[in-house]
């Protein structure tokens, strides 16, 4: 200490003044911190999130990733219309200063924004000129367990905001201060859970549940107490024996092991306090290796947010071996189908099926089953249950190749479906053409370890002229109506349907945000940003003006399929240059 | 099969997570009377630090999951097939350094004369080794693709050439793995040098 001043003091005079006033000496104190800034009206005025506004949030407002519990992503605002779409322009654009694919939406509540970021990073922004009011930062350990690094947003709730915190801690801030509350240990990470999905408010719960499904974890859904960070309930998506669907894990001890992680946020019904949530692929990957159905892997899960009990489930492929987890979860939409309206659920999956389901007080009955890309697995579909017949010649196993379309990212990966109520229209971002080949290993399980035991290829489909496409299909006919084809790009983008007769989204690898008519299909709007946007696009509306924002940051997935690509069509595909920012847009 | 030491893996924070395994590995190392010096008593912090310290030169490398901690030689390596994963342990203390995922290492056998020039510098009777953790998201290199000889990340199927530096041959991974460069001394393979770059990605 005392060796470092002195040198300042040769180098430089004024740095020695400043070095002898500051550092600490015999008998004085230590150096504080500065004083905190003085906390900003916009946040002295936060107005607290209740039960009441995440059930019927005000129309200017996004509050949670969805915008609402049925999962439609769908704002009500009108401002931005097809007919001035063409004058959209930025408002603001923040740069986040991380790295790897940003997949948060901004949440907005009353004119003030939060984003999550890659890296643990939690930003709060006036939403109307971007102007940051606070910057939260959790260091993650140098070996966390992270292998998709990455959040799907924050929640808010009452005064606080919920992170999910990459090495499995459930984080909660207070949303005027972003400093943290509480904290609670959720998993282990060293033994490969770890999170990236959004936490859900329902209930007066803060619910989550993790990632792993490489490392044969076993997945759960587990809620905790705003207030505190209390443990309430936590279900296993892996059933114990003696536990309903025990029975379909008849081997050993395979079910502690056995995946089903849960990585993107459920959806949920106020009305029967039911949750859907999806679930990942088993472990290890190759279903001959853990016979039986594997109950609850590839499958939505109805569970109770009073109890966490499980009232129902749909699972879309039993005994999973294509590495297609089902964790984007079923929208909620009322739907026509033969004569009568039926309290729906619809599913896009990985599997390249849109599946159309019938939620109840409980069990999950299945309605139709409709491949909306190539789809050379299933030969047919059970009238009854939906269970699909399988092919098995497309079934991969140990030492046992085989191909498959779609590519085990899937017709649809993650990202999520978005539906309008006035166009009775899903919007899907689909990936067309595109196959995969997996071949299986014995492997077995050590604790945080990989526990895959598959090796993936992918390839095009003969005859491929595009991968990319946003389809539109019409919720009551069941039927597609219209298609847009990217010529050269995949797409990873969530969608945004707005009451301006709107659809949003970006994903593809030219950095562009786009609109679309949501009737006719056609592109009326597009920019270009500084990366890739897989970012989950949302809309809100301060001081009369309607905004739509979203982050560009390109990076995991959407990065492997690019190089993946490239390979295949060489120079076709090249490197999406990598960063993130915040874009806000509005008509002027 | 599981080894006995998986067990041992517990609910700790992080932080101060204890290096997996290798406490019981040593009481199974003096059980089976495995010919090492072993510390009487060492201090559990220091042991953790070590275990977790990255591979330096003279460290010893032994299989991952090998309850016995023997020494790999190269002929325990098969050639130009499936990589093997790797601890390195300190040959004094018999400190396995399984304290951070970021110190497994694969190693893969090849005839030196099909290596580049590079690489058959850092290699032992033809013995590459690499981390085992992918520059792109930070996977596990778990996958061999015989027909091509390269290796491969499950996650995101980076493809790397083990024979010339892990050079990235396709896929997302923006680097080489960083590579651990080994000599031989008395038939036993040994880390001759630490990492040459900085193992792990950009987690943010």
């Amino acid at each position: 200490m005392f060796a470092q001043r002195n040198t300042w003091r040769v180098l430089s005079i004024a740095a020695a003044a400043l070095a002898l006033t500051t550092a600490p000496g015999p008998g004085q104190q230590p150096p504080q911190p500065p004083p905190a800034a003085p906390v900003p009206t916009i946040l002295l005025q936060y107005k607290a999130v209740t039960a009441e506004r995440l059930k019927r949030p005000e129309d200017s407002d996004w509050l949670m990733i969805r915008r609402t519990y049925d999962g439609w992503g769908y704002s009500p605002l009108s401002r931005i219309t097809t007919g001035n779409v063409a004058r959209l322009q930025p408002a603001w654009v923040f740069s986040t200063g991380a790295l790897n694919g940003h997949e948060a939406p901004a949440i907005v509540n009353n004119g003030v924004m939060f984003v999550s970021t890659p890296g643990n990073q939690v930003i709060a922004l006036d939403a109307k000129t971007g102007s940051l009011l606070w910057r939260y930062r959790r260091p993650l350990p140098e070996d966390a367990v992270v292998l998709h690094p990455t959040t799907r947003g924050v929640a808010v709730y009452g005064d606080k905001v919920f992170l999910a915190a990459n090495e499995c801690v459930l984080v909660a801030l207070d949303a005027r201060t972003g400093m943290e509350v509480w904290t609670t240990k959720v998993e282990d990470n060293s033994q490969g859970y770890y999170m990236t999905l959004a936490p859900l408010v329902a209930d007066g719960k803060v619910i989550v549940g993790a990632s792993g499904g490489e490392f044969g974890v076993r997945g759960f859904v587990a809620a905790y107490d705003p207030e505190t960070g209390a443990p309430i309930w936590k279900t296993y998506t892996v059933p114990a024996p003696g536990e309903p669907g025990s029975e379909t894990w008849p081997r050993g001890e395979q079910w502690k092991t056995g995946g089903a992680p849960v990585w993107v946020t459920g959806n949920y019904d106020p009305e029967t306090n039911l949750m859907y949530w999806g679930t990942g692929n088993g472990g290890p990957w190759m279903g001959d290796q853990r016979p039986g159905d594997n109950l609850y892997t590839a499958s939505t899960v109805a569970i109770d947010a009073a109890t966490g009990q499980i009232k129902g489930h749909h699972q879309y492929q039993p005994n999973e071996s294509w590495d297609w987890d089902e964790v984007s979860p079923p929208i909620l939409v009322d739907f026509r189908r033969n004569g009568r309206t039926i309290k729906g659920l619809i599913d896009v999956a990985r599997d390249g099926y849109l599946w159309f389901l019938e939620r109840t007080e409980g069990p999950i009955k299945f309605i139709e089953g409709v491949p909306y890309v190539a789809q050379n697995v299933f030969t047919g579909l059970d009238p009854k249950t939906g269970r699909p017949d399988i092919d098995p010649t497309r079934k991969p196993g140990t030492a046992r190749p085989a191909s498959f379309c779609p590519s085990h990212w899937g017709g649809k990966n993650w990202p999520p479906i978005a539906f309008s109520p006035r166009t009775r229209m899903i919007y899907i971002p689909a990936n067309e053409n595109l196959c995969a080949a997996i071949v299986g290993r014995q492997i077995e399980y050590m604790p945080g370890a990989p526990f895959t035991g598959a090796t993936t290829t992918i390839s095009l489909a003969p005859g491929a002229d595009h991968i990319g496409e946003v389809q539109a299909w019409n919720v009551d006919t069941g039927r597609r109506v219209w298609t847009h084809k990217y010529a050269k790009s995949q797409t990873w983008g969530p969608m945004l349907a707005t009451a301006g007769g709107l659809v949003f989204t970006g994903g593809t690898n030219d950095r562009k945000f786009r609109a679309f008519h949501a009737e006719t299909g056609k592109v009326l709007w597009e920019f270009p940003t500084n990366s890739g946007i897989t970012g989950q696009p949302s809309s809100f509306m301060v001081d009369g003006t309607q905004y739509v924002a979203v982050q560009s940051g390109w990076g995991i997935d959407s990065r492997a399929m690019q190089a993946r690509l490239n390979t295949l069509m060489p120079g076709d595909y090249p490197e999406v240059p990598e960063g993130g920012a915040i874009w806000v847009f509005a008509v002027r | 099969m599981h080894h006995a030491w998986i067990t041992v893996a517990t609910a700790a924070d992080r932080a101060d997570r204890p290096a997996v395994g290798r406490r019981t590995a040593l009481k199974t190392a003096i059980a089976l009377g495995v010919g090492m010096s072993l510390p009487r008593s060492t201090a559990l912090g220091q042991d953790d630090e070590q275990a977790a310290l990255r591979p330096k030169a003279g460290d010893w490398l032994v299989k991952v999951g090998d309850a016995g901690l023997t020494p790999l030689t190269p002929e325990d390596i098969p050639v130009a097939a499936q990589q093997t994963m790797a601890w390195a342990m300190d040959p004094r203390t018999g400190i396995v350094r399984s304290g951070s995922r970021l110190n497994r290492v694969v190693l893969l056998r090849f005839d030196p004369d099909t290596l580049a020039a590079s690489t058959r510098a850092r290699a032992a009777g033809g013995v590459v080794a690499y981390t085992a953790i992918c520059t792109h998201n930070g996977c596990e290199i778990t996958d061999w693709l015989g027909d091509e000889q390269t290796l491969s990340c499950p996650c995101h199927s980076t493809r790397f050439d083990a024979k010339n530096g892990a050079r990235v041959l396709d896929g997302p991974a923006p680097r080489p793995l960083p590579a651990l460069p080994l000599v031989l001394a008395e038939g036993k393979l040994v880390v001759s040098r630490s990492f040459t770059a900085r193992v792990g990605f950009e987690l943010a």
